[in-house]
């Protein structure tokens, strides 16, 4: 029974030697199936977690916050108060009193301990309990970081807590790069903001001189590619998020460029350019500069993006009259249409796990985000407004986060998420109006 | 209402900018302004002054509106446009820089490769009519820059439009 997390310079992991942490019922009941979820949210019991000295009781009870607020935040989860507690948890090696939880049909407790050392570091151990079957679910993990990373420390063990029990990968670590917006629609400000998927650590990349777009990330999460209209025409940038230096990829010519992402190999990048009024798809190579041109046809071809292992692109194109799906080779050629429902399809993205494309849909005056099959298959509208647009996959691809403007002279963009199942739509934690939102990948 | 009040607000700033300078040439008599045909009550610059670029705008008309996700051009867009051209070609000091822009329906992408196609059907029109190529650019703005913001066929209609913005013309000789 091994668990192991991601070792970097700022986090380590690694198993508690627990002499009890082995024994796992086979038919643990603390699970939940994503493509067959129950109705009712599962009830946790999530208490303040011990600090085990005077430094960490300021972490202690906001660490617990964070993990309880990760998994309420899926709408798998429910938090049962802790008005309702029969027993507490005091210290993090008693014993659990099992029937005192399940007397308040709590089904699974999360209890945890911070420490905070002289040298600043923090440990949050944690252990995940399954009540109806009485045992642990998984062994007692233990996770380290700096304080000032407490938040990170938070969302990887609410991520553990999330995989055991669904299954699924994790997604909490992670961030969102968006376009914030002030003013009103005919005189916007934009800049791009970066900021922890819940809304926490909120930091500006640009100022709003300029009109930005689109932001979207490198497949590590450390660069993000935008458009931006500072030379007076719309052209693709490239922002290095550590040291919030930029350059521009655009070529000499002067074309107009947008709609730019990342391959998966992290140095491709497919993008649009637009001249004399015709709009097509390319690639650049950021190792060596050298550009491809894949389309060459007299319609609109846009919203390129990948599939995750690299050989497709799927895109967007008004080549059948009105706007609809391809997807054709990495290389150029040949595309298959993919799109056939009623209306106007757009911004395609490939799932992470490669099985699903997400789309934003027009029809009867009204827009969707979608997700259909690879093939174009099974389509499924997940939401229904005056405008929602540009969805972007969690790094386990079983979330949607898009853009929802309202209408009118007062219309605002905000950010939304929604499950693939369609259900639990919520709104996101921004400092004010934003759109365009892009999903990093989990953090290192 | 809106609009009225931009419009106003356009025509001060154009007055107060032309106040400023050309109030030498004003001054001296002999600028192209006073001994224009306009000489009596005309200030050079101003939207009255037809070599300006706020006459251009106002009188001219700098802007055609496109049918929903079209960028063809219409019997008025043409007319609107020839005006345009035959402005451009006695006022050779100036450059045009096309900006296409789209209504909020549609998405970001598909918008700005439509306002590209509006721009650039604009810019082919005027260089048909003989204006060079050379002093005519584009830029879109997709649905970034909308004219109303009402959300409504009336007000989209407004939006799709191309803007002509003449510039660089310093009317000196």
């Amino acid at each position: 029974m091994t668990h192991v997390l991601n070792i970097t310079t700022r986090f380590f992991a690694f198993l508690m030697m627990l002499a009890c942490a082995t024994a796992l019922s086979a038919q643990d009941r603390l699970r939940i199936e994503l493509d067959n979820p129950r109705v009712e949210p599962v009830p946790l019991a999530i208490p303040s977690f011990v600090a085990e000295n005077g430094a960490a009781q300021e972490y202690a009870a906001q660490i617990a916050q964070v993990v309880a607020a990760d998994l309420v935040g899926t709408g798998l989860f429910r938090q049962v108060s802790q008005d309702a507690f029969i027993s507490n948890i005091t210290s993090f090696d008693a014993p659990v009193q099992y029937p005192d939880w399940r007397a308040i049909n709590v089904e699974g407790l999360i209890s945890g301990a911070v420490n905070v050392a002289d040298d600043g570091r923090v440990s949050v151990k944690f252990r995940v309990y399954d009540i109806a079957s009485g045992a642990e679910l998984g062994s007692g993990l233990q996770l380290g970081g700096t304080t000032a990373s407490w938040r990170r420390l938070a969302h990887k063990v609410a991520d553990t807590v999330y995989s055991r029990i669904t299954g699924e990968g994790p997604y909490f670590d992670s961030r969102v790069v968006y376009v914030s917006e002030t003013g009103p629609k005919d005189n916007r400000r934009k800049r791009l903001a970066i900021m922890d998927y819940d809304g926490a650590n909120l930091q500006f990349l640009t100022d709003s001189s300029s009109i930005v777009l689109a932001p979207r990330f490198s497949p590590t999460g450390d660069r993000v590619l935008y458009t931006s209209y500072e030379t007076g025409q719309p052209q693709v940038y490239l922002l290095d998020v550590g040291s919030v230096q930029r350059r521009a990829l655009h070529d000499e010519s002067g074309a107009m460029t947008f709609a730019p992402r990342f391959g998966p190999n992290g140095s491709t990048v497919v993008y649009s350019a637009s001249s004399g009024g015709n709009t097509d798809i390319f690639t650049v190579d950021l190792r060596t500069g050298a550009r491809a041109r894949l389309t060459s046809a007299p319609s609109i071809e846009t919203a390129p993006g990948f599939s995750p292992d690299g050989t497709q692109i799927v895109f967007e194109s008004d080549r059948s009259g009105s706007p609809q799906l391809y997807v054709m080779s990495a290389t150029g050629g040949e595309a298959r249409r993919i799109s056939f429902g009623n209306g106007r399809y757009g911004t395609p993205v490939w799932s992470p796990r490669g099985d699903l494309i997400a789309f934003t849909k027009q029809n009867d005056g009204r827009f969707h985000i979608g997700v259909m099959r690879t093939d174009g298959s099974d389509e499924r509208l997940l939401t229904v407004s005056f405008l929602d647009e540009g969805p972007t996959w969690s790094p386990n691809g079983r979330v949607i986060m898009f853009m929802r403007e309202t209408s009118g002279a007062d219309g605002q963009a905000a950010l939304y998420s929604v499950d693939i199942s369609g259900r639990n739509l919520r709104r996101v934690n921004t400092q004010g109006a934003g759109s365009d939102p892009a999903w990093s990948p989990l953090l290192p | 209402m809106m609009k009225m009040k931009k419009v106003a607000a356009l025509l001060l700033v154009a007055g107060a900018l032309s106040a400023c300078s050309n109030a030498d040439r004003f001054g001296n008599g002999d600028g192209p302004g006073a001994g224009g045909p306009g000489a009596g009550g005309i200030v050079p610059g101003s939207a009255n002054d037809p070599r300006s670029a706020a006459y251009f705008q106002q009188t001219i008309g700098d802007r055609v509106l496109f049918p929903v996700d079209q960028s063809t051009l219409t019997d008025e867009a043409r007319t609107v446009l020839a005006g345009q051209a035959q402005w451009l070609l006695q006022n050779t000091e100036y450059t045009a820089r096309i900006e296409g822009h789209a209504d909020e329906q549609g998405t970001r992408e598909y918008n700005l490769a439509l306002g590209a196609r509006r721009a650039n059907a604009v810019s082919e029109y005027l260089v048909s009519q003989g204006v060079s190529a050379a002093r005519v650019n584009q830029v879109s703005y997709g649905k970034e820059r909308p004219l109303e913001i009402c959300s409504a066929e009336s007000c989209y209609a407004q939006n799709r439009r191309s803007v002509t913005v003449v510039g660089g013309g310093i009317p000196t000789s």
